[in-house]
């Protein structure tokens, strides 16, 4: 099978081109920048759609995962990568005869403020102002969901927060916060999350890829992957700090305080037009403040999917690889 | 359409179809008919009718005043699928047209008319609330063969013998009151809703107030309140008569769903009705009101009744294989046997005074026939309030042998369960010290009944004292047959009301003779029952006994002393502890204690009993077997095993009960089963991979069955395909190699994971194997199918909430299912009674809040 992945040059994008390189898959990437894998590489815009068509040509399937993540930047970026650029794969997929597309969401589509405690992947929200990557990858999930067809499989897939060794996103940030002494926890830390060690999140695309013929159950259908095992954030957090080997006990600073905080900072960096990453948002302060985990069975089984990498295996492996970095000689 | 604002003659505009769909009805059930009169004149209804294809009967439902058709979209719901549900709106109420006064006449006939216009065939089931009750009654009764069955809520035909129409209804009734709070105001129409037990969810309350919001709507609604026949001058009271007197005359299934907190019609309402029509199955919602159909699943009920009664699918109800023996002796036979018998028979332990078997048996005879004098008849409910004593002993033995069914409850559901129970039993007599018979006059636990006190004076109320019963020299009545009522038990429920379990003689004589055999107990045997109720088995059994000196309603305060000093007074064999009170006794012995050096068996059951309790007793008590019975109030015992029982059986998923007693069959049933269907269980021991299932019990001595809660008592009462009947004990547990019984925990408080079941009691077993862990509940939180497991530890030193890694690290490392958190509280939630069952339940609200990042507080 020949594959276009977009958006190589994330970690779970390029472990998935890897991942279907290593079972034999004729791959194709699509990125802005040189990836560091061994495929043929279209470099450009996703935006771009003769070019998105141009790489579409001859391939069996397609993988996006190109989009713009974050929390700051305008909304004319967000949605004309996020949204446009999805249309652009779709119209590609159509131009070329390409059957299958797997389209890597985000739960946060979902995302209303409220505990999520064992369920499904709920219909995508839009109207949200200032949460711009929830609200363009909403559209375009909606966009990409509405394209699926007797002619054209498309699948979406929500892995919930990925992480692993490589990962600059979540582990990468817990671990700088930990080692400037800057860590939170939003209440007690008892709140349960599911997250995705990153071969899980990886296999299950690939997963979606396999299942995604016209006519099977998962067409038109959106899914939230995670390893099914979810954890008090608390221990999530100081077990990725112990991989790291920082030796922290995370201060608690009270839900209503981090809500309030998160929605304060958040209207400061509007007005001043921040370039930076700011510390807390009211999305990110509820996302840590409640629990957020998934029912299972949807995605077992209409994708034959099962995760393959336990949370305590995933930690094991994150300390081998932090003590390989260690190792390694300084920048 | 709206012709006109007039007084009648216009139809109210039907809701949209969006506003049917936000109230929860499918708009497509919604219709308007013109129906042609009896009377000539043609009126438009509205009804909701549901037709499915090849419908199996129609359900004709009625409403009360003042709700609409609306009230009973749950039947279509539930039921629209298999059955054609027919809902009428009254003609003036509803979305009906606003007509003429409807007198209770006009109104039968009315639903008459509009079932002919709605060509309704075939067998028909009526359902009716409220004014809805005597109306659906009126064209039921002149239906014929049609009519295959009839539900009826809270309703009522007449006032019941005894007491006065209900206050709210005389009130709103009063002259002007009527125009003021049903047609001017729309007092009436949210008071009815207020007068629900639960609240009424807001949709719901628009959906209800809908076709009620101006004046002009509400005519009938304070017509229908002066229709209501105070006087039998009444123009409808001849009428109403009419349909309560032909009531006994029914003869279709009948079913009696009833909210108990409805301050208008009442249990005495319901009681009414139970009397005219005798053969009505009745399930009594204890915390339900008014509107029952609404607050709770009265459609639930009625599918599962009609599946059972009227429409049949189920297993055939006659139990062919019953072993005929022959019945065995009434329980007071062995009391008979020793009636010139001079030795002890009791001894209060409170006041050390000693009663002879012969002395017992004359107050049983004496109080028996002085009973029958007062009136007492065969079947009568008798709510025995006697503290543990003589009198308690004497009381429910004279009740037995009168024919009266004692009501008993146990003393560790308080005061309010206490009342709860009485209430729910329907007594005609109670019996009670003054204290006792004050406080049911006061909180009206038996507005109706006779008092009889027990001690030297009467009270105020009260017909007359037990010694005078006693002394009343009249003959003893004949006494019941095996197969009529005995008893009805109320023991404290881990969560919700208390149920009523009902007993007859046989079963009650069938469990006397198990307890003889598993025991060996001989007339040489005396007993200590340091859980009170246990005493009554000593006249049963024709042994000696005697209620140690402590507070019982806390038998965990029974001390080594107390004990040793009970033991002394009947020179006793045989103790009967909760595990609570082995505890204590354990906790307060230091040292030997030598009055306990020769008893023979010391029984603890009520709740699983600690390994350690049972240790440290055989010390205390160096020639005593020690043995836990398992069983429940419906079935005791189904299971028993020893110590060394214990000690052979080691480790396993759950706790080992043993293997069940002769005359038990032992069938565990898949977890969660249909109860509709019939169960396919593994009845043998179970070779290889050892399967947790719901545990099912066969005795003579299974409880006959729950007092008014039909549903309760037909999802307890599986059926086998061949037709024999089981006690669900709630438990799950399975059946090892050696076929004895391991129970793993109550079948509620499964963990439904995604990977499969997961049972409590294993898990909490292993976890409390760890050093410094004493207690630990195992819970679910997220959806059933995708449960998570949580363990909740106790621990003494913490705060509730999260353990810290090392904790949740040592949990985990000995659980064999993955554990998504551990968490500590300082003291888990456990019964009053035995302080060792565990309200898994509550726990699991609690994790669940804390997990989810909400604020958890610890309720209990």
């Amino acid at each position: 099978m020949k594959v276009l992945v977009t958006g190589a040059t994330s970690l779970l994008a390029r472990r998935t081109a890897e991942a279907l390189l290593a079972r034999g898959d004729d791959v194709v990437c699509l990125q802005r920048h040189p990836a560091p894998l061994e495929t043929a590489q279209v470099l450009g815009d996703i935006r771009d759609a003769d070019l998105v068509a141009g790489a579409a040509q001859g391939c069996d399937a397609i993988i996006h995962a190109a989009a713009k993540v974050g929390v700051i930047g305008a909304w004319e970026d967000y949605r004309s990568i996020n949204v446009d650029g999805t249309a652009a794969v779709i119209a590609a997929a159509r131009r070329h005869g390409v059957s299958r597309v797997v389209h890597v969401s985000t739960p946060s589509v979902a995302h209303s403020g409220h505990a999520i405690v064992g369920a499904g992947a709920d219909e995508p929200v839009t109207g949200r102002v200032g949460a711009w990557y929830a609200e363009s990858k909403a559209i375009a999930e909606q966009q990409a969901i509405a394209a699926a067809g007797d002619e054209l499989a498309v699948v979406a897939i929500r892995p919930h927060l990925v992480w692993g060794p490589g990962d600059t996103q979540l582990v990468g940030r817990i671990v700088e916060r930990a080692r400037a002494g800057r860590l939170a926890l939003v209440g007690h830390g008892a709140a349960l999350i599911d997250t995705t060690y990153i071969d899980c999140a990886s296999s299950a695309l690939v997963a979606a890829l396999d299942a995604a013929v016209p006519g099977a159950r998962c067409v038109g259908r959106a899914y939230v992957v995670a390893n099914g095992e979810p954890r008090p954030i608390r221990e999530l957090i100081i077990g990725i700090c112990n991989a790291a080997g920082v030796d922290v006990t995370p201060r608690e600073v009270p839900r209503r305080v981090a809500l309030f905080a998160g929605g304060a900072i958040e209207r400061l960096w509007r007005l001043r037009r921040a370039t930076t990453e700011p510390p807390l948002t009211r999305f990110l302060a509820e996302q840590l403040g409640t629990a957020h985990w998934f029912d299972p069975r949807p995605a077992r089984d209409d994708l034959q999917w099962e995760p393959t990498v336990s949370v305590d295996e995933g930690l094991r492996r994150l300390a081998v690889w932090f003590r390989a970095q260690a190792e390694l000689p300084g920048p | 359409m709206v012709s006109g604002q007039g007084r009648s003659g216009w139809v109210p505009q039907r809701p949209s179809a969006a506003q049917f769909q936000r109230w929860g009805v499918d708009p497509g059930w919604s219709q308007l008919v013109t129906v042609p009169g009896s009377d000539g004149v043609a009126r438009t209804w509205h009804v909701l009718d549901r037709t499915p294809p090849a419908p199996v009967a129609t359900i004709v439902c009625v409403h009360g005043n003042p709700t609409w058709s609306y009230h009973w979209r749950s039947f279509h719901e539930r039921l629209g699928d298999r059955y054609r549900v027919i809902a009428v709106d009254q003609l003036g109420m509803g979305f009906s047209e606003r007509t003429e006064r409807r007198r209770f006449a006009d109104r039968v006939t009315d639903l008459g008319d509009v079932l002919r216009a709605l060509q309704v065939e075939g067998p028909v089931i009526t359902a009716a609330y409220d004014w809805g009750g005597p109306i659906s009654l009126g064209w039921a009764l002149a239906a014929g063969d049609q009519l295959a069955g009839v539900v009826l809520c809270n309703t009522g035909v007449a006032v019941p013998a005894g007491r006065r129409a209900p206050a709210l209804i005389r009130l709103a009734a009063a002259g002007p009151m009527t125009d003021l709070v049903g047609h001017r105001t729309r007092i009436f129409v949210d008071g009815t809703l207020m007068l629900s037990g639960q609240r009424v969810a807001p949709v719901a309350r628009e959906g209800y107030r809908a076709p009620y919001r101006h004046a002009r709507d509400r005519h009938a609604i304070a017509e229908f309140v002066a229709d209501v026949p105070f006087t039998p001058k009444h123009p409808s009271a001849a009428a109403i008569e009419a349909v309560a007197e032909g009531l006994r005359s029914l003869r279709v299934p009948t079913l009696l769903a009833w909210g108990a907190r409805d301050p208008v019609f009442n249990d005495d309402f319901a009681l009414d009705l139970g009397e005219r029509v005798p053969h009505a199955d009745r399930h009594r919602y204890a915390g339900m009101g008014h509107l029952v159909v609404e607050e709770t699943d009265v459609a639930g009920l009625v599918d599962a009744w009609l599946a059972e009664r009227v429409i049949p699918h189920r297993a055939p109800a006659p139990d062919p294989v019953v072993p005929v023996v022959p019945a065995a002796p009434p329980v007071w036979a062995a009391l008979d046997a020793r009636r010139a018998d001079t030795a002890t028979a009791f001894v209060d332990g409170a006041t050390g005074t000693s009663t002879s078997f012969v002395d017992l048996h004359n107050r049983v005879l004496g109080i028996a026939g002085g009973l029958a004098q007062l009136g007492v008849q065969p079947g009568d409910r008798v709510g025995v309030l006697v503290p543990p004593s003589v009198d308690l002993l004497a009381t429910v033995y004279a009740c037995w042998r009168a024919g009266a069914v004692t009501v008993i409850a146990d003393r560790g559901l308080g005061l309010r369960g206490l009342g709860a129970a009485v209430r729910a039993a329907d007594v005609s007599w109670v019996i009670g010290p003054p204290k006792a018979i004050a406080a049911a006059r006061l909180l009206r636990w038996a507005p109706g009944a006779t008092a009889i006190a027990v001690g030297a004076r009467s009270v105020l109320g009260a017909a007359c004292t037990l010694d005078q019963l006693a002394a009343s020299g009249a003959p003893a009545p004949t006494p019941p047959g095996p197969d009529d009522p005995a008893a009805v038990l109320y023991t404290s429920g881990a969560t919700g009301p208390a149920k009523g379990v009902r007993y007859r003689h046989a079963q009650m004589s069938a469990q006397r003779d198990v307890l003889a055999q598993t025991y060996g107990i001989t007339s040489t045997d005396r007993l200590v029952a340091a859980f009170a109720p246990f005493a009554l088995y000593g006249p049963a059994l024709g042994i000696a006994s005697t209620i140690p000196d402590v507070d019982v309603a806390a038998p965990g305060t029974l001390t080594a002393a107390a004990l040793g000093a009970a033991v002394g007074s009947v020179e006793a064999t045989i103790v009967f502890a909760s595990p609570a009170a082995l505890a204590n006794v354990n906790r307060t012995a230091h040292g030997p204690q030598p009055q306990l050096a020769n008893l023979r068996l010391v029984l603890s059951a009520g709740a699983p009993v600690p390994i350690a309790t049972l240790r440290a007793t055989a010390a205390l008590c160096p020639s005593a077997e020690l043995h836990t019975p398992y069983g429940m109030t419906e079935c005791l015992p189904v299971a028993d095993i020893d110590l060394a029982g214990i000690d052979t059986a080691g480790d396993g998923d759950g706790v080992c009960v043993g293997a069940p007693v002769p005359g038990v069959a032992v069938m565990i049933a898949p977890l969660g089963f249909d109860a509709d269907r019939v169960v396919v269980g593994v009845a043998d021991a179970l070779v290889g991979p050892v399967l947790a299932g719901e545990v099912l019990v066969r005795a003579p001595w299974v409880s006959e069955g729950y007092n008014q809660l039909w549903r309760t008592e037909h999802d307890a009462r599986p059926r086998t395909a061949d037709g024999r009947v089981w006690h669900r004990t709630g438990d799950v547990g399975h059946l090892d190699t050696q076929g004895r019984l391991w129970i793993e925990g109550r079948s509620v408080h499964v963990i439904h994971a995604d990977a499969g079941a997961i049972t409590p009691v294993p898990v909490e077993v292993a976890v409390e194997g760890l050093e410094g862990i004493s207690k630990a509940a195992a819970v679910g939180v997220g959806p059933l199918g995708c449960q998570q497991l949580v363990v909740v530890v106790e621990h003494a030193q913490r705060n509730a909430g999260l353990a810290d890694d090392v904790l949740a690290e040592r949990v985990r490392s000995v659980v064999k299912h993955p554990v998504a958190a551990v968490a500590t509280v300082r003291a888990l939630p456990v019964d009053i009674r035995h302080n060792t069952k565990i309200d898994r339940t509550a726990v699991a609200v609690w994790a669940t809040a804390l997990l989810a990042g909400d604020r958890a507080r610890v309720t209990w």
